[in-house]
């Protein structure tokens, strides 16, 4: 029972439209070059592309953790890049991100961590005094019970590996009950299988809610197994853009430049 | 061939040294720092310690020497726990990292004017504007207890993990959520030690700033003095000698249970 096609942009619709977008952290040094990009409602996109070629910036962009110089960022109906204040707040209660560094609060416990997720919908004295509404900790125990971390749910975050933080980050994101899900280098920091197993996780999950996912990955290989979609970035601008079959060596060799690396 | 130096002379530090020794020659000769007046002085100072002995434990004594302990005691604890209440959001908000920097700037003004003066001064100031007692007491260590504890909270919050603090940015938490949810957990095991060191610190501090009329235990040490009853002064340091243990004691107690 699909909903039917939305233009996008409109409200309903989970399409993310970039124009124009162009971020310089030092004036006249440009990370992102007029970047337009359209992100279908649906399915994982994969940016891959050389360290320091804007990624980040381009993910950090979308829910405004950095702030564009210029260009349009729409979603749902709002042009994210002009947001501001509690209007942007708002905004990125919708948008779950998945870190690197799973970026969590080592000192709290995993279902603390899980429930920062609601964190844009509670009253800060309910945050202090650790009051979640009921059905927040039923569904925190739920994402946890379903990423296999039930059990460590009252011990500190500090205390579980790489793989099970990045679970738990991933749990806090669902929390969000998110439209996007933005993952940044979300496997970078872990081992080979365990990386397989989170970008198993992070597809499934998102597949399930039928909500897009946009993921910066500098493993090629993962890139085309997990995602419909790649798009390649060298310096600042979009040099690939398509199905993760149509990707070849010579699209690899203008992202990364350099021969030599592929055999 | 050249040889290679691997240390070569730093001339600035060792001009430096020289200056240092020869000031401080010169300074001894015009203050009077001689070794007559030190052998003179150990001369008397042997029957102030003859004096001094035994301690006087009459019941009288006792009773004077437990009311001004209770009240230094309660002079330390109030002074500790409005230092405490108010140096957690002043130290925040003198913090570069969340703070916007002209409030940051002012912060850190207010905390370097509260630090300027050590407590004893501070105490004679307030002696002066409120009067003898206690409440001089109390606001002079406030005003210590602010200005260590504020300037600690804001190195501590400046050296936590901003990566939990771009996650809860990330969900659209406010910026008091994410303080309360990912600054204060990485500060408070080390606000709590600091805490536990400034009960101990106002502890001592409070006798001291009872010499100068700031109430509590410091008083009737001064009062022993100027009544020359050294066998009583002998009690009191004993006293507080033995109360400044015990909280340095209670206070690695407090360290440890909230590590």
């Amino acid at each position: 029972m699909a909903a039917p096609q939305q233009p996008a942009g409109s409200v309903a619709d989970r399409t993310l439209v970039i124009r124009h977008l162009h971020k310089e952290y030092l004036a006249g040094e440009p990370v992102l070059r007029d970047l337009s990009l359209t992100v279908p409602g649906h399915g994982v996109t994969a940016v891959i592309g050389p360290s320091g070629t804007g990624k980040s910036t381009l993910i950090r962009c979308i829910n405004r953790l950095v702030d564009p110089t210029s260009g349009e960022i729409m979603f749902r109906g709002q042009d994210l890049a002009r947001l501001s204040g509690r209007a942007l707040r708002l905004a990125r209660r919708r948008i779950g991100m998945v870190f690197q560094e799973y970026n969590l609060v080592e000192r709290l416990s995993v279902i603390e961590n899980v429930l920062c997720g609601r964190l844009g919908y509670l009253p800060v004295w309910r945050a202090w005094l650790r009051r979640f509404p009921a059905v927040d900790i039923d569904r925190a125990f739920d994402l946890l019970d379903a990423a296999g971390l039930g059990e460590f749910a009252t011990q500190r975050a500090d205390q579980l590996s790489g793989g099970q933080r990045q679970r738990v980050g991933i749990a806090r994101a669902l929390m969000q009950e998110p439209d996007l899900l933005l993952a940044d280098e979300p496997t970078s920091s872990l081992d080979p299988k365990t990386s397989v197993e989170i970008m198993e996780l992070i597809a499934s999950r998102a597949a399930e809610r039928s909500i897009p996912v946009m993921i910066n990955i500098h493993n090629v290989e993962l890139a085309r197994r997990f995602a419909d979609r790649i798009i390649g970035l060298a310096r600042g601008e979009i040099v690939f853009d398509g199905p993760p079959g149509a990707l070849e060596e010579s699209h690899l060799v203008r992202i990364y430049g350099g021969e030599g690396w592929l055999e | 061939m050249m040889t290679r130096v691997a240390f070569p002379p730093r001339w600035p530090a060792r001009l430096g040294w020289l200056a240092l020794a020869g000031y401080a020659a010169y300074a001894s000769t015009s203050l009077d720092f001689t070794w007559k007046r030190l052998v003179a002085g150990i001369d008397h100072g042997a029957r102030f310690m003859a004096r001094l002995w035994p301690p006087d434990l009459a019941p009288d004594r006792m009773e004077l020497l437990a009311s001004g302990l209770a009240e230094s005691l309660q002079i330390a604890i109030i002074a500790t726990a409005v230092g405490v209440m108010v140096a957690l959001p002043l130290g925040m908000a003198a913090a570069r990292n969340l703070a916007p920097l002209p409030v940051a700037w002012s912060a850190r003004a207010l905390i370097a004017l509260l630090r300027t003066f050590h407590p004893v001064i501070v105490a004679i100031l307030f002696v002066k504007a409120v009067g003898f007692g206690a409440l001089a007491g109390i606001l002079a260590l406030i005003v210590a207890s602010l200005g260590f504890l504020s300037r600690l909270v804001a190195e501590a919050v400046e050296e936590v993990s901003m990566q939990p603090v771009e996650a809860l940015r990330a969900t659209g938490a406010s910026s008091l959520s994410i303080v309360v949810m990912s600054v204060l957990p990485q500060v408070m095991p080390r606000f709590i030690g600091f805490s536990a060191y400034q009960l101990d610190s106002n502890l001592r501090n409070s006798a001291l700033v009872g010499l100068v009329g700031g109430g509590g235990i410091g008083a009737t040490l001064f009062t022993a003095f100027q009544r020359f009853d050294y066998d009583f002064v002998l009690t009191i340091v004993i006293a507080v000698v033995a109360v400044v243990m015990l909280g340095e004691i209670a206070s690695g107690f407090m360290r440890r249970l909230f590590q």
